[in-house]
């Protein structure tokens, strides 16, 4: 990059927020998906909305691409510059500017971290839903950006689901206001949601508006173990198909359980198949009818044991054991890929057999747990990407994974996005011109191609 | 070959233990420096990565490198919630050895550790001289906590307001001791810890009158030095060793069931850091330093779980108990999962405990990190004490002498009456 760019850049944000160093920079070469790190020529924070516009603008006129990173944890490499491009950090950008407890709405900053939000509506008696299993530390600008899921989409939907308006700065600087604070808004396009996803290729947001619920008043969890992995995605395909929606319905396989149970010692049944970790919220009346009818449920599919926390201690005893699958299964291999290919709730019991089968013909180790009720389940594959042979193969197996849930009507990724891990799969599920329209309309919005270039559409 | 290829080579003994980090970035939510700066170097996925560059030959010199790995706190924050399990304080200690063995010590830290540090008695003589000289530099600030600040503007002291040496260290008063009558039976060795030693002795005379209450048949081996805590975080591993040696074959003289201490930064170093950064190959002393950390203990943590210490009896004279609350030093609750007994024994002093939000965050000293990065570690100190002040507590019990400074520093720079004690010193004043 040439110093005088830098320096204008510099002039800009003042010194202490334009890191040139090599060093510096290289910690922005990565993100949280397997893939071969690239290093920016520099990284800049932004401390407000005017900075943010004037950098768009100069790298515009001056052909710079920009990758803006929030926490740096999406799985898909959305967050990896491109060599003569600049990273953008949202860090600064990270103020609530406000919570409207009569209309139900917070506005914030996109450098705010996810669970700082959800902690502040709380207090107040209200619900921020979308709880990606990266909540601690992703920011909502990433969630917008990747459509983040969670443990509760399968009743609360997804972060798309609450987003009301965006302002962003398109790829030429200009500043462009989309949605509304109101709960309907039929104002021209639905710009805001076609930023939900976007990765960062079609504007930098700046500003998120966001729908709040009232907190449900009760909950109740069960954990239901089965002696075989079918008998337990056939519950979830019957759950689902006698009307009840949980707020979550977790699967974990009985690799996971064995896993779960070495690192924390939660009390897991060990020779279970697999266990079905579910939860029901709302009026307290519901929650007990819903509640008994799951049950009922469970034991005619043929659940071996069936057990309702009796307290807040068990409930949080369950889901605890829930959110430590990732960690007890990354201990294992040096090497973790979190796939989240997706399928139609009915077809779970499929997919689950689909994975078994794809382990052993590529002799590889998946552990499989995940949000069974949205069908997204989170196949893991452990190993080590030194070996080349074996990571060969579980580069076969993935593809392999992904065929299987396109056949069965799902899609490549259910909440980590495309990025650049799963471009060359793209046109599988969507065909050439869906991706020849979206390659149109970027192209359409940002002429020079600055935006997260090689992100989604390939280039 | 050059060096940067030979230093890549030492790197690479790194591996097996770098590849666990899966990049998740989860430490970014609590890594207390990442918090004040955003900056990725500084949290432990960049700084792993970082060491993952020199592996690979990225760069063409390791100063930036080496620069960034010593901007760390080493509170072991990132660790403690690793899901993946990565080793992050073993792998910043071997490659701080690494990046100091290749560039050598600056040399101050080289008269330090190398002449004064790793020779305990030499170390004593000096620090005594040092304290009486230091009357001279600085001034009484007249606080509670007994800070003292710069009385000269000097570029090392700023404007911290830091507690003074003791006039006479723990080891002085030694020979003063009268040894305990052996009713429990139970044989308890105490490592002082130099802050302990010559900065706060009160806890050491604190922690002598409890044992002998509870009736153990105390030692405190003599020649007792620096657990090596503060050479290896700079790289000296030669000290380190030389440290440890001294102290195995100190302690090997002994016969004792526990070593207590009531530093949490020397329990963790003996308890981890001992066995597992030994470097020598002598079989049996590698097995004697397993076999130490297993009987190494937390004093509180001693009084609770060995000792068993009943709950406070009310005295006739009590009126209101005393509102205290608790500071979790990195080095005891991340480090080694001690939490309810520190607790336990400030309840058992007789006080009523109320918790601060986020107990359990690090304040800010890091040991050297506090000289080297005065003005960050000041920032994060401000938080603990907000949390401090907002309990409206009259004290603040903390089981870390270094946590017990920094929390002085900061209380007492706002003129604060919050005394800062640890548990031990409650617990000593509570015995009739
Ligand atoms: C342990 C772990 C668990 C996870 N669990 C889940 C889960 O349960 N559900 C789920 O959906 N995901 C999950 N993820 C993935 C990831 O956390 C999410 O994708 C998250 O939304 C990313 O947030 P971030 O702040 O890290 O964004 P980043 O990774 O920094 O960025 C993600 C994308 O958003 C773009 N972007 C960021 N900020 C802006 C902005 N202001 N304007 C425009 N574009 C922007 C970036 O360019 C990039 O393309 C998990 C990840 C990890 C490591
Ligand atoms: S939390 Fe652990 S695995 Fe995750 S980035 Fe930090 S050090 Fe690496
Ligand atoms: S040891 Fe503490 S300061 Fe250092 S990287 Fe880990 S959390 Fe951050």
């Amino acid at each position: 990059m040439k110093p005088a760019l830098l320096k204008e850049l510099q002039y800009i944000t003042g010194k202490e927020y334009l890191f040139t160093d090599i060093e510096d920079r290289m910690t922005y070469s990565y993100d949280a998906a397997v893939l071969d790190p690239k290093i920016p020529c520099a990284v800049v924070m932004p401390g407000t909305d005017e900075e943010l516009g004037k950098i768009v603008l100069l790298c515009n006129e001056n052909n710079i691409p920009i990758t803006v990173r929030g926490s740096g944890t999406n799985l898909s490499g959305g967050t990896i510059p491109e060599e003569k491009g600049i990273v953008l950090l949202t860090r600064r950008l990270n103020n609530i500017i406000e919570i409207n407890e009569q209309d139900m709405y917070a506005v914030v900053q996109p450098g705010v971290v996810t669970a700082a939000l959800a902690k502040a509506v709380e207090k107040i008696g209200l619900f921020y839903p979308p709880d990606p299993g990266s909540q601690a530390v992703s920011t909502l600008g990433g969630n917008v950006a990747e459509n983040a899921g969670g443990l509760r989409g399968l009743k609360y939907g997804v972060t798309k689901d609450y987003i009301m308006g965006i302002n962003f700065f398109d790829a030429t600087g200009e500043y462009i206001k989309s949605g509304s604070k109101t709960v309907k808004c039929a104002t021209g396009y639905n710009i805001a949601g076609l930023m939900a996803g976007s990765e960062g290729t079609l504007g930098i947001i700046s500003e998120i508006t966001l729908k709040l619920i009232p907190c449900p008043t009760c909950r109740t969890s069960m954990v239901a173990a089965y002696n075989s992995i079918e008998k337990a995605s056939e519950t979830v395909a019957a759950i689902i198909a006698g009307r009840i929606v949980p707020a979550t319905l977790e699967i974990l396989d009985n690799f996971t359980i064995r896993a779960v149970e070495d690192y924390s010692r939660a009390g897991l049944p060990v020779d279970a198949a697999a266990l079905l970790l579910i939860e029901v919220d709302g009026h307290p009346a519901v929650v007990e009818e819903e509640g008994a009818r799951v049950v009922t449920l469970c034991e005619t599919m043929g659940a071996s044991n069936i057990k309702v926390a009796a307290n807040d201690q068990e409930r949080d005893r369950i889901w605890s054991a829930r959110r430590s699958a990732l960690s007890a299964l990354a201990k294992l291999k040096p090497t973790l890929v979190l796939e989240d290919a997706t399928v139609p709730r009915s077809r779970i019991p499929d997919m689950v057999k689909a994975l078994q089968q794809i382990a052993k013909d590529f002799q590889i180790s998946i552990g499989t747990f995940g949000h069974a009720g949205d069908g997204n389940l989170h196949p893991t594959i452990l190993t080590d990407k030194r070996d080349k042979k074996e990571w060969h193969r579980v580069e076969l197996a993935i593809e392999q994974i992904f065929d299987k849930a396109l056949e069965m009507g799902g899609t490549l990724s259910g909440e980590h996005g495309i990025g650049i891990a799963k471009v060359p799969f793209l046109k599988k599920e969507t065909g050439f011109s869906s991706i020849e329209f979206s390659k149109r309309l970027r192209r359409a919005l940002d002429p020079n191609g600055i935006l997260n270039p090689g992100k989604i559409t390939g280039v | 070959m050059t060096n940067m290829d030979e230093l890549a080579i030492f790197v690479k003994e790194l591996e097996e233990q770098l590849v666990i980090c899966i990049r998740c970035g989860l430490c970014q939510s609590v890594c207390p420096l990442f918090e004040q700066t955003g900056k990725e170097a500084d949290v432990a996925r960049g700084k792993l990565a970082l060491l993952n560059g020199l592996m690979t030959r990225l760069f063409s010199d390791p100063d930036g490198v080496n620069k960034r790995l010593n901007k760390c706190l080493l509170c072991g924050s990132c660790a403690a919630n690793c899901p993946s399990g990565v080793n992050v304080l073993e792998i910043f200690f071997k490659a701080r050895t690494i990046l100091t063995g290749y560039k050598g010590l600056s040399p101050v830290k080289k008269i330090i550790f190398k002449q004064a540090l790793s020779n305990p008695k030499t170390f004593n003589t000096l620090m005594a001289w040092a304290g009486k000289f230091q009357k001279l530099l600085v001034k009484s600030n007249k606080t509670i906590q007994g800070t003292s600040c710069a009385r000269f503007v000097s570029p090392l002291l700023f404007s911290r307001h830091f507690i003074p040496l003791a006039n006479k260290p723990f080891h002085k008063s030694l020979t003063a001791l009268k040894p305990g009558s052996t009713v429990s039976g139970i044989r308890v060795a105490l490592f002082t810890g130099c802050l302990i030693d010559k900065i706060l002795p009160n806890i050491a005379h604190a922690s002598v009158k409890v044992l002998q209450h509870c009736n153990v048949n105390l030692i405190i081996p003599e020649t007792q030095g620096c657990c090596g805590i503060p050479a290896l975080a700079s790289g000296d591993r030669k000290t380190f060793n030389t440290l440890l040696a001294h102290h195995a074959k100190l302690l090997q003289k002994q016969k004792f069931d526990y070593l207590v201490t009531a530093c949490a930064t020397c329990t963790s170093t003996i308890k981890k850091l001992w066995p597992s950064l030994y470097q020598g190959n002598e079989n049996s002393l590698k097995k004697y330093l397993d076999n130490l950390s297993k009987k190494t203990m937390d004093i509180n943590q001693f009084l609770v779980d060995v000792m068993h210490i009943g709950p406070y009896k009310t005295h006739e004279d009590d009126n209101s108990s005393e509102t205290v609350t608790y500071h979790d030093p990195c080095h005891l609750k991340k480090s080694l999962g001690i939490c309810v007994q520190p607790r336990q024994v400030i309840t058992a002093s007789g006080k009523y405990l109320k918790e601060m939000e986020d107990a359990d965050k690090c304040c800010g000293m890091g040991g050297s990190f506090n000289l080297s990065h005065y003005d960050i570690s000041t920032k994060i100190g401000k938080l603990k004490q907000k949390s401090i002040v907002e309990t409206n507590c009259s004290t603040v019990a903390s089981g870390c002498p270094a946590c017990i400074m920094q929390i002085s520093d900061m209380l007492s720079k706002t003129g604060s009456s919050i005394q800062v004690k640890h548990p031990i010193e409650l617990y000593a004043d509570s015995l009739l």
